[in-house]
């Protein structure tokens, strides 16, 4: 521990700062250290896309930048930086520049409450669920904005697109969130991975199965990824709502997608999947206690990191594997397929909870 | 101290958001400041701990319904100098609504409030105390019936928008996609035998 030992003569200047500026400067630099790591899970999200695709069409992908093309994304960045930002003529401006920071800030808002590590959240609030639903509904006002500050027919046609799409995904995904709240007894996310603490068959997706499944595809809806991507749809609208945008303002859209596929991902593996609870914490795997395995029955962050690439990995998947759908099946699976799951599920749930089966035996 | 400062502060927000909803001439910007009316109006909230409350204003307000406004505000096509022509003729019940409202506000602020304390220090609350579950205990038991009755007539809006905009017009050509799904393939390719020919 010398590097902290080394770090004591720091002691006393901290301890003598008011105690409401320790708390900011500590609140601060978590905050900092979460957008950081979140930024560049983006940036080697991105080369992970690439590579991921590429071997999945036989392909190699980038490989120049850097051993084995590891610095792609930083040169990819470094590019977009350099670049000129053009701003239509008649486009408007104000609307047009604050449009990508209205989609990039409720993508790094909403990990504030998500849980780290047991008993760990940037904030620790009671009605951390209602809150992420809140937050991730305000991202498609930067891509409304988007679409009409531009003054272009391709991106107004993707802004529509993307606002009905993301509307009529989103009630599927508030009805998935109600029975995981139903299940869990709790708006607050630390509580709800506590209730499903217990290993790989305690989590919520085994009794909230259809749930599980209409969340992750109504969030793959919502990032606007492969197959839902009809807002940019390159084939029949250019690249939609940000067919105008370039350089830094591109860059900012490029990066909250990223960062909500990864927010999707969390928060998957946080309400459906045991977040930082150890898939072998079960008392099946009892035995293992006292033995050096036992490491492998302790929660903490690395279970949490596992979880989410994998669920990224889907995402990927997804991209590689399925057509685009056409508009039309988009609104239909939405309306008329997730909506009335959900609302049947929740039904049987309360079946469930009034019974005792599950979850609820206590 | 700084409650009270963060308080001026939105309601400053708030009311220029208000002027802003019916004096901007664009109708995009109207729903634009009518958002920020929301959100200020959130964090007033806020500062009540009523978090519960506070949150739901924007998900649903901001999150749902100002989406859809917004979604068919862009689409319209207003002429702001046609709409204004008749303002002259309209002022008169404009204003007799607008003085119905205040009335009844301040009947409410003044007179309704009988004994509730007004201006009164917020209590404070320990951290078990949830918002959310008061609000629940109270919404399924004290106010059952008028919380049904309103889930009702929601319902009944919603049935009332989907039969008024549902026309069956002759001739449209429509997707069936259980027919799409139930294609087989012998139902579009024939397959057929027959001898290679060489010229």
């Amino acid at each position: 521990m010398w590097p902290v030992a080394s770090l004591s003569f720091l002691q006393t200047p901290w301890l003598a700062l008011p105690e409401l500026v320790r708390y900011l400067l500590v609140l601060v630099g978590q905050i900092l250290a979460l957008t950081i790591v979140v930024v560049l899970c983006v940036a080697f999200l991105t080369y992970l896309e690439r590579k991921v695709i590429g071997y999945m069409q036989n392909r190699i992908g980038p490989n120049r930048v850097g051993p084995r093309g590891w610095f792609q994304p930083f040169a990819d960045v470094i590019k977009l930086l350099v670049k000129e930002v053009v701003i239509p003529s008649s486009a408007n401006r104000f609307l047009f520049v604050i449009a990508p920071l209205l989609s990039i800030v409720p993508a790094l808002a909403t990990w504030a409450v998500i849980p780290l590590f047991p008993g760990f959240a940037i904030a620790d609030i009671d009605a951390g669920l209602l809150y992420v639903l809140a937050l991730t509904s305000l991202g498609v006002y930067g891509v409304i904005l988007a679409g009409w500050a531009s003054n272009s027919k391709y991106a107004l046609l993707g802004a529509m697109r993307s606002a009905a799409q993301i509307v009529a995904y989103e009630i599927a995904m508030g009805f998935a969130l109600v029975g995981v709240l139903m299940a869990g007894g709790s708006l607050n996310l630390g509580k709800l991975v506590e209730a499903q603490s217990g290993g790989l068959f305690s989590w919520f997706w085994l009794p909230l199965f259809p749930l599980f499944i209409v969340y992750f595809v109504s969030g793959v809806a919502e990032t606007n990824r492969a197959p839902f991507d009809v807002a940019e749809g390159e084939s029949e609208i250019v690249a939609g709502f940000h067919v105008e945008y370039s350089g830094v303002a591109f860059a900012i859209f490029f990066l909250a997608e990223y960062a909500n596929m990864i927010l999707i991902a969390a928060l998957t593996a946080v309400m459906f999947w045991g977040g930082w609870d150890s898939p072998f914490a079960g008392p099946l795997l009892g035995f293992l206690d006292g033995t050096i395995l036992e490491v492998l029955r302790l929660p903490g962050i690395h279970w949490l990191a596992l979880k989410i690439a994998i669920f990224l990995f889907c995402f990927l998947w997804f991209r590689a594997t399925f057509p685009r759908y056409r508009y039309d099946q988009i609104m239909r699976l939405g309306w008329k397929v997730f909506i009335p799951v959900t609302i049947v599920w929740i039904v049987i749930e309360g079946a469930m909870a009034a019974l005792r089966v599950g979850p609820w035996n206590t | 101290m700084f409650t009270t400062f963060l308080f001026y502060a939105l309601s400053t927000v708030l009311l220029a958001a208000a002027i802003g909803v019916i004096t901007a001439r664009n109708p995009v910007y109207a729903a634009l400041f009518l958002i920020l009316a929301f959100v200020a109006s959130a964090v007033l909230w806020l500062l009540l701990e009523a978090e519960f409350l506070a949150i739901v204003l924007v998900l649903v307000y901001v999150g749902a319904v100002m989406v859809l406004f917004l979604f068919v505000v862009m689409m319209l096509d207003i002429n702001v100098t046609t709409m204004r022509e008749g303002f002259l003729r309209y002022a008169p019940v404009g204003a007799i609504v607008a003085g119905i409202i205040v009335l009844e506000l301040a009947y409410v602020i003044w007179f309704r409030s009988d004994g509730l304390p007004v201006g009164a220090q917020l209590v404070p609350r320990d951290g078990a105390y949830s918002s959310t579950e008061e609000l629940g205990k109270v919404l399924y038991t004290q106010y059952l019936y008028p919380f049904e009755l309103a889930g009702m007539l929601l319902l009944l809006a919603i049935v009332a928008a989907i039969l008024l905009t549902m026309r069956h017009r002759p001739g449209l050509k429509v997707q069936d996609v259980a027919e799409q799904v139930k294609v087989q393939r012998g139902d579009r390719v024939r397959m057929v035998q027959m001898k290679s020919e060489s010229e």
